[in-house]
């Protein structure tokens, strides 16, 4: 799946969308500078998601295009988030990049950051091209939850390993004899902290209960996140999605897990994590998701010089990180003010906000973190609140909670939909902002290209 | 009109309380307990009495369908009983009468027509926690605050508002004795699998107010959810037992195996006490008058046990302790000027890895430094040891583990050292060495940096002799195993800063140790106390006593640990040390120090028999063994030293008297010399710190419930035969003469 989209990447459709730029007053006109290398998005497009499970997708299909878009020593590097990783492929992007046909003398590494993995792989191709080492990379994630290593016990791994060392017949057979029953269950890759062994769920309902935030809070608003994701789709604006055939199966061409639904249906499910008094229920969650995603990122003048209508500017970026047991999923509160400041913009000159939904009751009390003085003097060193986002700039065409949330890949897909928003709506400044495991967070300022 | 009564009614009843206070939301009345004149809850006169009206209000308001009762204080639900309310009561008929008001207070709980829910966040314990299982339903919080107990019967007593009756059929016969006979803290989780809570909440972290006070908020929200939904039957009350739980009930309820139990619990608290505390006993015997003879016997049996234990001398010493205890570990000697954040610890032995532990622990930087790999690396494995027995024990997590080991640097030379705050020193016990590396390290460590000494019996003020600012050098003596052990001896010399000391002192409360701050002379307070002790030891084995006999008379005299047990445990050669009269404390204080030969430990020790950590002292210790045999070769050394046991003064009572009472007159001795300030640090330091009986509550009570006039009288007939050892100090003859002098009011 992740090499179709490398392929993709290399036919590159251009799509020019024009819409009349409404005028506003900001705070900065633009966020060029003079020393400081113009780099854009070219073009960012994804796989549908697909709900874990539900369409069983096997392997990469390597070399499943083979069609030439930009000339094959055009593409400098390649770099790719993934978060549970495969131990065959430790370096996926290198796999990937291989099995869509790019060209061998093309490296390519992996990297991981939990669920901003693809925004740490597009981050690093920023870096690597305003440092001057590359003109063009390509940058994307990819997860596939239906298809996670699953390990031995440690028990078992160790008597095997030990099996391999063991000389004579009766060292081996002592060790098979050592085998009990129990060594046989499998492990299973936990979606928990390592630090504080609890899952990302049961966080993210402790976290509600911090900030107050209720039930119906958190229904709505992942009502509101399936609704809008449907209209989107309905409209066709989600045109960063490409379809792909599965072998022996239909072409799937769209996300699968966008289900629009009542209160009434939502208030029926029992929690999921803290049971029986939590909040968050599968219906307020983002669920597992398999997906891949990718973004072309050039210098300015590269761009221009082949001849591509850039999409946006990527601008200023910041990580955070802040305590994984009780702020787990704060990253956007604590990323927001800080790449603001960066960028020497206020919340006002954000004309789109794309945030990364992991949980309606995590989105709920991010806003309402972001928006108390306390919290913010306490806990984050500053004068005052940074203030919330309008909900009319907000997730405008649904998020992680509707569209899914492939760990690796969810960050391409909100820089590349910043970007196509800028173009629809007409803004000029766009932000995004992420959570991660770890108690990490992200965000990025995105410039809309002139039209 | 109506209205006015109505304002007139609420002012009136809500002014005059000053620790409970209750609010409706919608049908649910939350009851708040908060004592303003403390920072813990407990079931005070004034805390009961305000209950008792609430609970009247609530019952007579019919638009209340339900109760919640919470604690506002962060990190305590109800600690426990009013111990004052209990010393107070001049009879055992007046305290029965206490319990027998908290037996019917918590009885109308139980019976209460609206369901009441506990939410319990913090300690839960004693009389707190026989409130909470006369509720209807428990919820608590996973919070580390958060414990449930029934420790009476450390001080003495037992649960005497109806716990022994209710907790059996809470948690089942096993369950209830074990909670009852060893008062140990239960942590939430674990009351949730035992019956003891119906469900749990987590602990919130910050969200738009601080975490503990949000934390507190959300228990009551689910509370009052759970209590609505007991009141309209959606919440079950009890849960559908599985099979293995029927059986079990099933088998237990069984007469011989009731019996079974009780003989078995008996039989066990006996060889564990030697009968020398009665609330054990009286716990089960209320526990099986209950389950055998029912309610009303168990309660009457209960109350009127409750008011025996609390005039018992035991009671009172342990009591006695519990407060002596809480003194020391508050901080009496005001904040120091700098925090001490890096700490810096010279030997990594027993004693140094030791301090390391329980530094880095509670977040202290510390440095392990010794002079070779060899020592660095034994001394490391100690700390990971000690740490990863609480991961196996589940009070640590590994990552919390690994988290806490990075505070550790252990290292064999002194980089760091000049941004140390403090320096303990735990190297070899000799001057000389003790000197010299004084004098190195006061040429690195930065100005304001404090240099204390673990030494057990070297003067601090020798020690400072070699330093360039003694203000700055104080002791600190910490017991082994440090992990373990609670007490903190501090040291000061005359010339040690005030400031010096709080720092010191912080930093031990830091640790979590129990303090007592003494003058410097040699032996200080402790060892000094040991030394005579240990020196008629050795006499006692020398007139014949095997050490399986001394061990035995001094255990059943009440000492947790056996005096040869005690001598293996110490070293033979660190009791040889102290013992003798041509080492340090022998010098100092003479023939009064004396007692069995000198030769016997040093002829030990020549032989290879210093102790536990040698493995062979009086007794041989191998790996796995559970029994210890008596080592021979040592008996027979003692044969080599023989001496006649006096008849008159070898009777086994004698020879125990012997043992302590050269304690309890050196411990005076240190109180009329002024090293120590006062009795309640004697008591503390010879119980936390040496294993002086806790049922005697320390040399001091001893002295005030044993009789000072008694105790002369038998130290006079020792002297007869041994000379001035027995020679009873001057504080300890002017208490003997004016019976009304008590060192504990």
């Amino acid at each position: 799946m992740a090499s179709m989209l490398l392929n993709s990447m290399r036919t590159c459709p251009v799509i020019f969308e024009f819409s009349d730029v409404s005028v506003q007053t900001k705070s900065k006109k633009t966020l060029a500078r003079p020393s400081v290398k113009n780099i854009v998005l070219v073009e960012g497009v994804r796989t549908p998601f697909l709900m874990s499970g539900t369409t069983y997708v096997s392997s990469f299909h390597w070399g499943l295009l083979h069609k030439t878009g930009i000339p094959k020593d055009a593409v400098d590097y390649i770099i790719y988030g993934t978060v549970i990783q495969e131990v065959k492929t430790s370096n996926v992007a290198r796999e990937a990049a291989l099995g869509a046909g790019f060209s061998d003398k093309i490296p390519a590494h992996t990297v991981t950051m939990a669920c901003i993995s693809s925004n740490q792989a597009m981050t690093s191709a920023v870096g690597m091209i305003a440092a001057g080492q590359c003109d063009a990379v390509v940058a994307g994630g990819v997860e596939f939850m239906s298809d996670v290593p699953i390990r031995h016990s440690r028990k078992m791994r160790k008597t095997m390993l030990s099996l391999n060392k063991a000389k004579t017949l009766g060292q081996r057979l002592g060790l098979i004899g050592s085998i009990r029953l129990a060594h046989l269950a499998p492990e299973l890759p936990a979606v928990a902290e390592f630090s504080t062994a609890e899952t990302m769920g049961h966080s993210a309902d402790r976290l509600a209960a911090a900030f107050g935030v209720s039930r119906v809070e958190q229904d709505e608003f992942a009502l509101r996140s399936h609704t809008l994701a449907k209209k989107a789709q309905d409209a066709g604006l989600l045109k960063d999605v490409i379809s792909f055939k599965v072998p022996g199966r239909d072409i799937v061409s769209k996300d699968n897990g966008i289900r629009p639904s009542s209160m009434e249906q939502m208030a029926k499910l029992k929690p999921a994590f803290i049971k029986p008094h939590g909040t968050v229920t599968a219906a307020n969650s983002s669920f597992l998701t398999d997906g891949a995603s990718a973004v072309l990122i050039m210098s300015e003048e590269k761009a221009l010089a082949m001849g591509y209508k850039p999409k946006a500017y990527l601008r200023d970026f910041v990580y955070v990180s802040q305590d994984p047991k009780d702020q787990l999923l704060l990253g956007p509160t604590y990323s927001t003010p800080k790449v603001l400041e960066r960028a020497g913009l206020t919340m006002d000159d954000i004309d789109v906000f794309e945030f990364h939904e992991a949980f309606a009751g995590q989105i709920m009390a991010n806003l309402k973190a972001m928006d108390s003085d306390w919290f913010a003097q306490t806990y984050m060193g500053r004068k005052s609140k940074v203030g919330t986002p309008p909900t009319e700039k907000f997730n405008l065409w649904g998020g992680s909670l509707s569209l899914g949330h492939p760990f690796g890949a969810t960050g391409c897909r909100l820089v590349t939909t910043v970007a196509h928003r800028l173009q629809k709506e007409g803004g000029q400044y766009g932000l995004v902002a992420a959570c991660a495991a770890g108690g990490q967070g992200h965000a990025m300022v995105i410039e809309a290209y002139p039209q | 009109m109506s209205d006015f009564f109505f304002f007139f009614f609420y002012c009136s009843s809500h002014q005059a309380r000053t620790h409970v206070s209750y609010e409706l939301k919608d049908d649910v009345a939350v009851i708040r307990l908060n004592d303003p004149t403390s920072k813990v809850n407990t079931l005070s006169v004034q805390m009961q009495s305000e209950l008792s009206e609430v609970m009247g209000e609530i019952w007579s308001n019919g638009a209340v369908k339900s109760a919640v009762l919470i604690s506002s204080k962060p990190g305590c639900f109800i600690a426990g009983a009013d111990i004052n309310m209990i010393q107070a009561c001049k009879t055992s008929e007046e305290v029965t009468h206490l319990s027998q008001e908290g037996q019917k207070m918590f009885e109308k709980i139980e019976k209460s027509p609206i369901p009441v829910v506990a939410a319990i966040n913090g300690s839960c314990l004693g009389g707190g926690l026989e409130f909470a299982i006369a509720c209807q339903y428990r919820v608590a919080t996973k919070s580390k605050k958060t414990i449930l107990g029934t420790p009476e019967v450390m001080l003495g007593l037992l649960p005497g508002a109806g716990g022994t009756q209710r907790l059996p059929k809470m948690v089942g016969l096993p369950g209830a004795f074990d909670m009852m006979l060893t008062g140990r803290n239960i942590r939430a989780d674990k009351a949730k699998k035992m019956g003891l809570v119906h469900q749990l909440v987590d602990p919130l972290g910050p969200g738009l107010k601080p975490a503990e006070e949000r934390t507190i908020e959300y228990l009551e929200e689910v509370a009052v959810g759970l209590a609505k939904g007991i009141a309209n039957k959606k919440v079950a009350l009890t849960k559908e037992k599985g099979l293995m739980q029927k059986l079990q009930d099933t088998v237990m309820g069984l007469g011989p195996v009731k019996q079974k139990i009780y003989k078995t619990v008996s039989e066990k608290v006996q060889k564990q006490t030697k009968g020398l505390y009665p609330a054990p006993v009286k716990i089960i015997e209320c526990i099986k008058t209950g389950v055998e003879q029912g309610r009303e016997a168990g309660y009457l049996a209960e109350a009127e046990n409750f008011g025996k234990l609390a005039v018992t001398p035991e009671s009172k010493a342990l009591i006695g302790l519990y407060q002596g205890q809480v003194i020391c570990k508050k901080n009496r000697f005001g904040t120091p000027e700098k925090e001490v954040k890096k700490l810096a610890i010279l030997g990594a032995g027993l004693m140094g890895a030791g301090i390391a532990q329980v530094s880095i622990d509670k977040g202290l930087n510390t440095i392990l430094k010794d002079t070779a790999v060899e020592g660095i690396s034994r001394g490391e494995d100690q700390v990971y040891k000690g740490l990863n027995t609480k991961v196996k024990k589940k009070a640590l997590t590994s990552f919390e583990r690994d988290a806490i080991l990075s505070n550790l640097s252990a290292q064999i030379d002194y980089t760091g050292f000049d941004s140390a705050d403090m320096v303990i020193e735990a190297v070899f016990e000799d001057i000389n060495i003790k000197h010299k590396v004084l004098k190195e390290i006061e040429a690195i460590i930065p100005p304001h940096c404090i240099f204390a000494s673990n030494t057990s019996a070297l003067p601090i003020k020798d020690i400072a002799a070699a330093s360039k600012r003694p203000e700055k050098v104080i002791g600190m003596h910490y017991f082994s195993p440090v992990d373990k052990m609670q007490l903190l001896e501090i040291i000061t010399t005359d010339k040690t800063s005030k400031d010096t000391l709080a720092s010191a002192v912080s930093v031990g409360l830091k640790q979590g140790k129990i303090i007592i701050v003494v003058g410097d002379g040699p032996g200080f307070y402790t060892t000094r106390c040991l030394a005579p002790m240990l020196a008629e030891a050795v006499r006692v084995l020398q007139e014949g006593t095997g050490p399986k006999k001394l061990d035995t008379l001094t255990t059943s005299f009440g000492f947790p640990v056996g005096a040869a047990t005690l001598a293996d445990e110490v070293g033979i050669d660190v009791a040889a040390h102290v013992s003798c009269s041509e080492f340090d404390l022998g010098k100092a204080f003479g023939s009064r120090f004396g007692g069995g030969n000198v030769e016997v430990l040093k002829t030990m020790v020549e032989n290879g028999f210093k102790g536990r950590k040698s493995g062979k002292g009086c007794f041989i210790y191998g790996k796995g063994k559970k029994e210890k045999s008596v080592n021979s070769d040592a008996e027979e050394i003692l044969q080599k030293y023989k001496l006649s046991a006096p008849p008159s003064v070898s009777s086994d009572s004698d020879i125990q008297h012997r043992l302590v009472s050269r304690f309890v007159n050196e411990a005076v001795l240190c109180l009329q010399e002024g090293i120590l300030t006062n009795p309640v640090e004697g008591d503390i330091g010879a119980v936390f710190g040496l294993g002086f009986p806790p049922c005697l509550g320390g040399p001091f009570r001893f002295v005030d419930s044993f009789g000072a006039e008694k105790l002369v009288s038998m130290m006079r007939r020792f002297e007869d035969v041994y000379g001035n050892q027995f020679t009873p100090c001057q504080l300890l003859l002017d208490h003997a003469k004016d019976p009304s002098k008590k060192f504990h009011k």
